[in-house]
């Protein structure tokens, strides 16, 4: 089975419900933590283990060989992404405009624009006595997290076999790396809080999920803040709110210094417990 | 000299565009034939990505030795900008096309 821990605001809490869930299912499954949050990985911060394999990424992008040639613009104009610019004696490639389609290298009638790799991040892989941790971290410079989180979800499903319970941490937002991280997997959980930025946020995360057709449920991170607005949402809307993880203040302190709060706080540890058996039900009755 | 100005319109009474890359129009003055044209960039409005490079390489099909605009191009549309013997003046991004383009015969724009 699949989960993805996504949110449509950032910060709502989807690495400290991730982190502590993957712990805690850990005592029961095998399990994998994957943080496709490749532009900000921060999975790792609550995980100690040992490098089992890096793994450095690529992406496929076209090289103009100047010889071959013969400025005739088929190439510029077959790319969607304004990334080969023809100029009177040269083609200028905008490699991260480039997103490694192919079109120009394949219709080059010269062969002048083979494809060349380009590194575009690294990935790790982690291991300790409980669960597997496998992150991506995309190069600095480099605009595009689809590529590498697509490689990483590849990773993640050669190395772990259909019995391990695979986690993905998301990006937040709902744009293309957050549609990435969720389109293949079996269940998302949506993290917010109950505020009116996280009610905008998790409104335009709901809209993403349903329309990717996706089984989901909530869980409200900093419950006791803000106002009702978000419980009423999701009671309008039939959405399940499977946990409450209440504002902590000393929570917080712990977490940033990369504890893991289920072993801290015995009231998170409730909550964690509560995403644990909605999930382990949901499992059941989809036969996964 | 041949003029490239980034506008929201068609003629000299239109406002600058102070954005390069999605300049709705390209205005183009011909000063040995006082024509004024225009290139309909709108379309841009549309893309994500890539708007930079693909408004400098429209504005290097006009063959310039002048581009006037507002704010100083990205890094992408400067890489092209820069493969043409071409002047770039910045700075005229409240004008209107005429006064930008006094200023600049008076140098009184920034050149980059």
């Amino acid at each position: 089975m699949k989960i993805a821990i996504a949110s449509g605001k950032g910060g709502t809490g989807k690495t400290t419900v991730a982190t502590n869930l993957a712990s805690f299912f850990s005592d029961s499954s095998k399990i994998v933590l994957a943080d496709l949050d490749v532009e900000e990985p921060n999975s790792k911060l609550f995980f100690t283990g040992d490098l089992q394999l890096k793994e450095n990424k690529f992406k496929y992008i076209p090289n103009w060989d100047k010889e071959k040639c013969v400025i005739c613009n088929v190439c510029s104009s077959s790319c969607n992404f304004h990334a080969i610019i023809r100029l009177s004696t040269e083609i200028l490639v905008f490699p991260e405009l480039c997103h490694s389609c192919y079109a120009c290298s394949e219709l080059c009638p010269k062969e002048a624009l083979p494809m060349v790799p380009s590194q575009i991040g690294i990935l790790n892989h982690y291991k300790n006595s409980k669960y597997d941790l496998v992150e991506s971290r995309l190069q600095i410079g480099e605009e595009q997290a689809v590529p590498l989180i697509a490689q990483t979800k590849q990773y993640v499903e050669k190395h772990f076999k259909n019995d391990v319970l695979k986690i993905f941490d998301s990006p937040p937002g709902t744009s293309c790396p957050a549609i990435e991280s969720i389109k293949d997997v079996d269940f998302v959980i949506l993290v917010s809080e109950p505020t009116p930025f996280g009610l905008n946020d998790l409104k335009l995360a709901v809209e993403t999920v349903r329309e990717l057709e996706k089984d989901f449920a909530v869980v409200i991170n900093r419950f006791g803040i803000g106002n009702e607005q978000i419980m009423n949402f999701c009671a309008n809307e039939d959405i399940d709110i499977i946990a409450k993880i209440p504002h902590i203040r000393e929570a917080a302190v712990s977490y940033s210094k990369g504890e893991l709060l289920i072993d801290k706080f015995p009231e998170l540890r409730t909550e964690i417990e509560l995403i644990s058996e909605y999930i382990f039900s949901y499992k059941e009755r989809a036969g996964l | 000299m041949k003029i490239v100005l980034t506008a929201k319109g068609t003629n000299w009474e239109s406002q600058i565009d102070p954005r390069f890359g999605r300049a709705e129009y390209l205005l183009i003055f011909d000063e040995e034939s006082n024509e004024l044209s225009h290139f309909d960039n709108s379309a841009i409005a549309n893309e994500q990505h890539g708007a930079g490079p693909y408004t400098a390489q429209k504005v290097l099909e006009q063959n310039p030795d002048v581009l006037i605009t507002g704010n100083t191009p990205g890094n992408n549309a400067l890489q092209v900008l820069k493969k043409a013997k071409l002047d770039i003046y910045i700075g005229a991004g409240d004008m209107k096309a005429k006064d930008a383009y006094n200023e600049f015969k008076n140098n009184k724009l920034e050149k980059i």
